[in-house]
């Protein structure tokens, strides 16, 4: 058979069978190895996208949780800070309280001091004047004794009273 | 990397599947050839009529289609796989009155006797070809011949082998959604993307690149699978498919009418009226007449590559072969001998180097397919 000739019956025949090929291999086989390989490069894009995000929400969020911490720290030194204060504050009061009262005791002690003083005092003078009185009576009956001397008492005692 | 890594190791495995078979495939060549040429050798000896080894004969006679599949000879034995004939003649009368008829190949017993009215010519017009006998036995002419030829039967195995490869790599790639790829997927998935993505997308472009794909991708496959077999000499492989300028013709025909079909206003305003000059156009349409030859020149270049270059591939290899018969009638048995490490070494590298033509044909004819729907559907540029 001519090389050069392109033979008419195999021209036929490849027409047929390429056809076939095209057709078998277009619907059974490029379709779903196409599809599968597309499918495959977007997951494995979609992934490395998630991956990528997901990178990026961890450094969002170490971020936050600095951003959080540095807040806490703030607030705990201003929780101190007024704790210190409140400290000072019932401290300051309770020593002013104190005072208070302690000055309140004193004064009371003081007050009972002087009523006790004055009480004494006073029983004192009870006494004393009681002590005078048996003095002056035990004085009076032996100067008394005789006449005389009661008449110059009387005397002197009506003398004392004009005075006054 | 390591996807590569396993690619690699399938190929290794492959080429090394692929080695065993040439080293049979060489070792089935060598007794066959030499049969023939003792077989001359003895006639020679016994007549001194016959021809001594005839070189081109063999050569083309490897390369060339033919009605059944040779596979070897001792002696006067031919062992060779019958194929079917199928002719529709347009003198029934000449034929049992049949117009239509169905046979096998092995009816002719070797193009040596007439069946039924055909007879395989040895004829200078008719050479090889089936022709019709009036009643006196003398050849009128050819019927309409769709013969299953040696070609057509390499067609059909290596679509079966075609179908397997793919259908399973499919049935993986569905089996295998959404995992990472196995067995022959592996081998063929490297391919497919390198396909689409040097070859598709860069040549028709990222937006219309899809709908050509399963078109390039069976185009590239049918071609190198064929390349392939054509390289392996056993049967069902070995027949010189895409050495056969009529394979080769549909193929670009196919490309050619995929561009044409697909070809946008564009495209057809770059043919019929080119921005160049109106006197380029105008009163003789030069250009356009040169961009037309362009459009018929594209898939005729297509075919005589592909077609030139495999058939050289296997004329050159059956050459290195024949070196040995053609010093064994020359110079004798011990030249013959002699020379034979040197040829079959020779067409060891030849084949080595057909495989690297397989890829690279495969791949330059779909590169320019693919070029050529890139031209069909590129808007202005």
């Amino acid at each position: 058979m001519g090389l050069f000739i392109p033979n008419p019956g195999t021209i036929f025949w490849m027409v047929i069978i390429f056809g076939i090929v095209l057709f078998i291999l277009k619907k059974f086989a490029w379709k779903p190895i196409l599809s599968a390989l597309k499918d495959r490069e977007e997951s494995i894009a979609k992934a490395l996208n998630s991956a990528e995000q997901a990178r990026k929400e961890v450094e969002g969020l170490k971020e936050g949780n600095e951003k959080i911490i540095a807040e806490a720290r703030i607030e705990k030194d201003i929780i101190i800070k007024e704790a210190i204060n409140i400290k000072e504050k019932i401290i300051d009061e309770a020593k002013e309280k104190a005072r208070l009262e302690t000055e309140k005791n004193i004064e009371q002690a003081r007050q009972q001091i002087q009523a006790e003083k004055t009480a004494a005092v006073n029983d004192i003078k009870k006494q004393v004047a009681e002590l005078s009185v048996m003095i002056a009576e035990k004085v009076i009956k032996k100067e008394l004794g005789n006449n005389g001397e009661q008449e110059k008492l009387v005397n002197g005692l009506v003398d004392d009273i004009k005075l006054n | 990397m390591w996807h590569l890594k396993i690619w690699m190791k399938t190929m290794l495995k492959t080429a090394k599947v692929f080695l065993i078979i040439l080293a049979l495939s060489i070792v089935n060549f060598v007794p066959l050839g030499a049969q023939h040429a003792n077989e001359h050798i003895s006639e020679e000896q016994e007549t001194h009529t016959e021809e001594s080894f005839n070189a081109g004969k063999f050569v083309i006679d490897h390369v060339s289609d033919a009605y059944d599949w040779h596979i070897a000879s001792f002696g006067d034995k031919h062992i060779s796989i019958p194929l079917p004939i199928i002719l529709y003649s347009k003198n029934p009368d000449l034929h049992n009155g049949k117009g239509f008829h169905v046979f096998m190949s092995s009816k002719f017993h070797h193009g040596h006797s007439d069946y039924k009215g055909f007879r395989i010519s040895h004829s200078e017009e008719f050479e090889g070809k089936i022709v019709e006998l009036d009643a006196q036995g003398s050849e009128i002419g050819k019927p309409i011949d769709i013969s299953i030829t040696k070609t057509v039967a390499g067609i059909f195995a290596s679509v079966v082998i075609l179908f397997w490869i793919f259908l399973t790599v499919a049935r993986n790639a569905k089996n295998n959604k959404g995992k990472a790829p196995s067995g022959l997927q592996n081998l063929f998935e490297p391919i497919i993307i390198f396909i689409r993505d040097e070859i598709a997308k860069e040549a028709i472009g990222e937006k219309e690149h899809e709908r050509f794909m399963p078109f390039l991708l069976s185009l590239f496959f049918f071609i190198l699978v064929n390349n392939f077999m054509g390289l392996i000499p056993i049967p069902p492989f070995g027949a010189n498919v895409t050495g056969n300028i009529a394979v080769t013709m549909v193929l670009a025909l196919f490309t050619f009418g995929v561009t044409t079909i697909s070809g946008n206003k564009h495209y057809w305003k770059e043919i019929y009226n080119p921005d160049v000059p109106w006197w380029l156009k105008f009163p003789i349409p030069l250009m356009p007449i040169v961009e037309l030859s362009g459009v018929i020149t594209k898939p005729f270049v297509l075919m005589v590559r592909l077609y030139a270059n495999m058939l050289a591939g296997h004329m050159i290899v059956t050459v290195f072969v024949s070196l040995i018969f053609i010093f064994t009638s020359l110079m004798g048995t011990a030249a013959g001998f002699g020379i034979s490490p040197v040829s079959v070494a020779f067409s060891v590298f030849i084949l080595l180097l057909d495989v690297l033509v397989s890829f690279i044909q495969a791949y330059v004819f779909t590169l320019l397919s693919a070029l050529y729907f890139g031209m069909a559907t590129s808007e202005h540029h």
